[in-house]
């Protein structure tokens, strides 16, 4: 009985409810981080730091349509992302998924040197402004224009505020396509393809359409990340960068986007912050219980070397503690409990039977 | 193709189909006709080919020889999704929902065929969209009383009982229009009682202008239901005509029981 009564009706009210929630939370920290990171740091940094990990949640919100609505996997992301930013670079200045085209790309613009630097990079990007029509006649630097040309040249800030707007833009897209006809088609070919095909979805196209959709945002977010940092260099759109988003949706709660935000600014922060700045840690850590220096150095260098694997050991661990994601879809849930009180019959029933 | 037969008298004519895997003979060379309009029966014994034969229909397997023409159109080596575009609608043997969407979804993706919105419309949620998605809620609710599961509506298919799961595979199946409903054992494993309720339903489905071909092996609901059987017993056809005809047939007799020493 109450199974029943968990599972029926309300269901989908109260992950509304949990959504509007973790979405009432996400936004004001959005708001209130930009104010307290600069008056407690008195800089910028942090700022340009949520900005990258923006770019981030942006993609892992592309993946998800992937991974989570059609249960694909993807492990060519990054190429998308790619062409997103040497699109903006080279467009701006003066542009089949699979783990192959995942390579080929960044080795393609490794070597088309003439038009992409090589490894030397596209630099000095043009900053993105706003059309003279937006911005209104008494935008400019001459005598009845008041406000200076609007530019993002320079300002964390502004970047900031974009990518927030696109996130937001594309939560709201997202979830306006997995509430459609077409989400209910992924979600029919991730539960059973021959019965999807039955009922007259062509799956081919459906599938393609997932992994279009996906790519799309991947685009988008590198053509930010391009005209954020103004500087598209092949290393940063390396295989490993496909696997971290995809890490990013599977840790965050595959299909359940407030999750997958989630897990992409938890996993940003492990990356890029968290690895990095163990060796450090490590120093200061062996220098305050007052460790000679040169154990200390050691120490810092074993931590160095083993970054992989502490990056491993956390992801490992994080799968174990919450196989389901931080913030699990439903359906997910529901799936691996199944799942779990199906194999703890089968283990009785083996118990009986010997 | 432009003879095109003006409304045929069979929505179904199967001409010599035959299916090998490998060197087995999964349907071999059956030919039958199905008449608009009434309850037609697929029995034999276990493994006889049935629902290789109902597979070769549906386009999820390419037949190796012979043709299908549904409402006179061949459509031999259609894909899936092209022969339920065209109206053909199917239950499976092993009941194959989507486990975890509501029953409500379920229904909603029978629907999905007969829907226009485009991916632009449902990424903006565009009015008519919205509008699509109001009115296949309202239908996909009247498939779902029809079949009598309504108050089940938001709950996951996997969580309702067998004879339910059975009866939300016809009201998706239904959801996608069909002039023709192949329902693959939809009697397997129900009590006396759901069975005298799933011939009620099969006279509803009927009511609707939609044939009925049906695989079964209870006898009850066979003879109870349908108005002409075919037999197939190794691949081949064995026997067809009346409930009465079919039941005296020798050949029928001998593939159920064996042959008489």
């Amino acid at each position: 009985m109450s199974t029943s009564v968990f599972t029926r009706l309300h269901l989908r009210d109260r992950i509304r409810d949990r959504d509007t929630a973790v979405y009432s939370i996400l936004l004001i920290l959005a708001l209130v981080f930009p104010m307290a990171s600069i008056y407690a740091t008195d800089g910028t940094a942090l700022v340009s730091q949520a900005t990258r990990a923006g770019t981030f949640v942006l993609l892992a919100i592309g993946l998800n349509v992937v991974v989570g609505f059609a249960g694909l996997l993807d492990l060519g992301y990054a190429a998308f992302y790619a062409i997103g930013a040497y699109s903006y670079a080279l467009f701006a200045s003066t542009q089949l998924v699979t783990l192959g085209f995942g390579e080929i790309v960044p080795q393609l613009f490794y070597n088309f040197d003439q038009w992409t630097g090589g490894i030397n990079a596209v630099g000095g990007i043009d900053q993105p402004t706003l059309p003279a029509w937006i911005q209104g006649p008494w935008s400019g630097d001459g005598p009845f224009q008041v406000v200076r040309n609007f530019n993002f040249g320079g300002d964390p800030v502004a970047f900031y505020v974009l990518i927030c707007i696109l996130i937001a833009a594309a939560i709201i897209l997202v979830n306006n396509l997995y509430r459609s006809r077409l989400g209910r088609a992924w979600m029919a070919i991730r539960e059973d393809e021959v019965a999807a095909a039955a009922m007259g979805i062509n799956t081919v196209t459906t599938k393609l359409l997932a992994f279009g959709i996906g790519a799309s945002f991947s685009g988008f977010a590198g053509a930010f990340y391009g005209a954020n940092v103004s500087l598209v260099s092949p290393d940063s759109f390396l295989f490993i960068v496909s696997i971290t988003v995809l890490v990013m949706v599977v840790l965050g709660g595959m299909g359940n986007i407030s999750g997958v935000i989630i897990g992409a600014l938890v996993l940003y922060y492990v990356v890029y912050y968290l690895i990095p700045g163990l060796p450090e840690n490590v120093r200061s850590l062996a220098n305050s219980i007052g460790l000679s220096s040169e154990t200390t150095r050691s120490l810092a260098d074993a931590t160095q070397h083993l970054n992989y694997i502490i990056y491993g050991g956390i992801l490992v661990a994080m799968m174990l503690l919450r196989p389901q994601g931080l913030l699990p879809s439903r359906v997910r849930e529901q799936e691996l409990k199944h799942a779990a009180v199906q194999e703890e019959e089968a283990a009785v029933e083996m118990e009986h039977a010997t | 193709m432009s003879e095109q037969p003006a409304p045929a008298d069979n929505i179904l004519e199967l001409t010599d189909l035959t299916k090998r895997f490998g060197g087995l003979v999964a349907v071999d060379n059956v030919s039958l006709n199905i008449k608009r309009g009434e309850v037609f029966a697929l029995i034999g014994p276990n493994g006889a080919g049935k629902t290789t034969l109902f597979n070769n229909v549906t386009g999820l397997f390419q037949p190796t020889s012979g043709r299908v023409v549904f409402d006179g159109r061949d459509i031999t080596g259609s894909k899936p999704h092209q022969v339920a575009r065209r109206g053909i609608a199917r239950t499976f043997q092993n009941i194959r929902l989507f486990d975890y969407m509501t029953c409500l979804d379920n229904v909603r993706v029978g629907r999905h065929v007969r829907m226009k919105a485009t991916v632009f419309d449902s990424l903006f949620k565009l009015p008519r969209e919205r509008r699509e998605e109001e009115r296949v809620t309202e239908e996909a609710m009247e498939f779902l009383r029809f079949v009598g599961i309504a108050k089940h509506a938001d709950q996951y298919a996997r969580n309702l009982a067998y004879g339910q799961q059975r009866r939300l595979e016809i009201a998706r199946a239904l959801a996608t229009d069909p002039k023709l409903l192949l329902l693959d054992e939809p009697a397997a494993g129900f009590t006396p009682q759901e069975k005298v309720e799933l011939m009620k339903l099969v006279k509803k489905i009927l009511g609707r202008g939609i044939t009925v071909f049906l695989i079964e092996h209870d006898m009850k609901v066979v003879m109870g239901i349908s108005e002409r059987i075919v037999v197939l017993d190794h691949g081949e056809k064995i026997a067809e005509g009346s409930p009465d005809e079919v039941r005296k047939d020798v050949r029928v007799i001998e593939a159920y029981l064996g042959k008489s020493a």
